[in-house]
C-alpha cells in the first residue's frame, strides 16, 4: 500500500496532477448544475412579473 | 427520406426535453469508464521502464488535452452552424462549450507543468506545444468574457460565434505542433494514423479515460445546453411547464 502512494518516488507530482483533475472534474458538476438552476430561478422570476403585470 | 428528427433538434422545446432525458445515459456510463480506467491506469499498467510511475500522470493528461480540443471543436462548429443557418439551439450549444473547454485546458496545463518537471526539469518552457495549448485557454475566457460583456444573448452569440470560428486555426496548430516545430513535448503515440505506440495494458486504460471524459463532457453539455436554451426562451409558453414543476 505504501509502494502505491509513493509513486516510485513520483508521488510529488502524480498525485497533485490527479487531485486537480478530479477538482475540475467535480467542479464542473457543480458549475453546470448551478447554471441550470440558476437559469431555471430567473425563467420563474420572468413568468412571475409577466403573470403580475396581467 | 423522413428528416423531421433533425427539424426537431433545432425545436428548443424539444431538445429540453431530449437533454434531460439523455444526461444519465451519458453520466453513468462516463462515470463507470473513468472509474475503470483509473484502476487500470494506477493499479493495473505496468511502471514505464523510462519513467517509472510518473507516466501514470498520462492518464489524467491526455483525457485533460483531449477535452480541450475536443470541446473547443465543437464548440467553434456549433458556433457556425449558428452563424449560418441562424439556430438558436446552435449557439445555445457553443455558449455550453465554453466553460467547460476552459477548465480542462487548466487541467491538462497544470497537468502538464506536474509532468514536465521531473521529466524535463522544468514546469514551463515556452515551447510550441505547450505556448499554442495556453493560447487555446486564452481563446476559451476571450470568448467567455466576449459573451458576458455583451447583454443582449443575440448579439453576444453572433460576436461570440465569430471569435470561436476563427480561434479554430489554432487547434491543428496544437495538434501538429510536435511535428512541426522542435518540441520538448514527444509526439502523438494515439491519436496518429499509424497503430497506438504503447503496449495493451497501458493503451486500454487510456482509452477508457477518453472515452470515459467524452460522455462526461456530453452529459455536462446537456445539463448547460437546457440552461442556455431557457436563457433564449424568453416569452414560450412550454418553458412554465418546465420551470414550475
Amino acid at each position: 500500500m505504501r509502494e502505491f502512494f509513493d509513486m516510485g518516488g513520483y508521488a510529488a507530482f502524480v498525485w497533485p496532477a490527479y487531485a486537480v483533475t478530479l477538482a475540475v472534474v467535480l467542479l464542473n458538476i457543480f458549475w453546470a448544475r448551478r447554471a441550470l438552476a440558476r437559469s431555471c430561478a430567473e425563467a420563474r422570476r420572468r413568468l412571475q412579473m409577466q403573470g403580475e403585470r396581467r | 427520406m423522413n428528416w423531421s428528427w433533425f427539424h426537431r433538434l433545432a425545436s428548443p422545446p424539444h431538445v429540453y426535453a431530449l437533454a434531460a432525458r439523455l444526461t444519465p445515459w451519458f453520466a453513468w456510463p462516463a462515470a463507470l469508464c473513468i472509474l475503470a480506467g483509473l484502476w487500470g491506469g494506477l493499479v493495473l499498467a505496468p511502471p514505464d521502464y523510462q519513467q517509472g510511475d510518473g507516466f501514470r500522470i498520462l492518464y489524467v493528461h491526455a483525457p485533460s488535452a483531449w477535452m480541450s480540443l475536443m470541446v473547443y471543436v465543437t464548440m467553434a462548429v456549433s458556433a457556425a452552424v449558428g452563424l449560418i443557418w441562424r439556430i438558436k439551439v446552435a449557439h445555445a450549444v457553443a455558449a455550453s462549450c465554453a466553460p467547460i473547454g476552459a477548465s480542462f485546458t487548466f487541467a491538462a496545463l497544470v497537468t502538464g507543468a506536474l509532468w514536465g518537471q521531473p521529466m524535463w526539469g522544468t514546469y514551463w518552457e515556452w515551447d510550441p506545444r505547450l505556448t499554442s495549448e495556453l493560447v487555446l485557454l486564452f481563446l476559451y475566457l476571450g470568448y467567455m468574457g466576449l459573451r458576458a460583456g455583451i447583454e443582449d444573448t443575440q448579439r453576444a452569440d453572433r460576436a461570440s460565434a465569430v471569435l470561436a470560428v476563427v480561434g479554430v486555426v489554432n487547434v491543428p496548430i496544437i495538434h501538429y505542433s510536435v511535428t512541426w516545430w522542435n518540441s520538448l513535448h514527444q509526439a502523438p503515440s494515439v491519436m496518429r494514423l499509424a497503430k497506438p505506440a504503447m503496449p495493451l495494458p497501458m493503451l486500454v486504460p487510456l482509452l477508457l479515460m477518453l472515452l470515459g471524459f467524452t460522455l462526461f463532457f456530453v452529459a455536462l453539455l446537456l445539463v448547460r445546453l437546457r440552461g442556455e436554451v431557457l436563457a433564449r426562451e424568453r416569452a414560450a409558453s412550454w418553458i412554465r411547464e418546465v420551470v414550475s414543476a
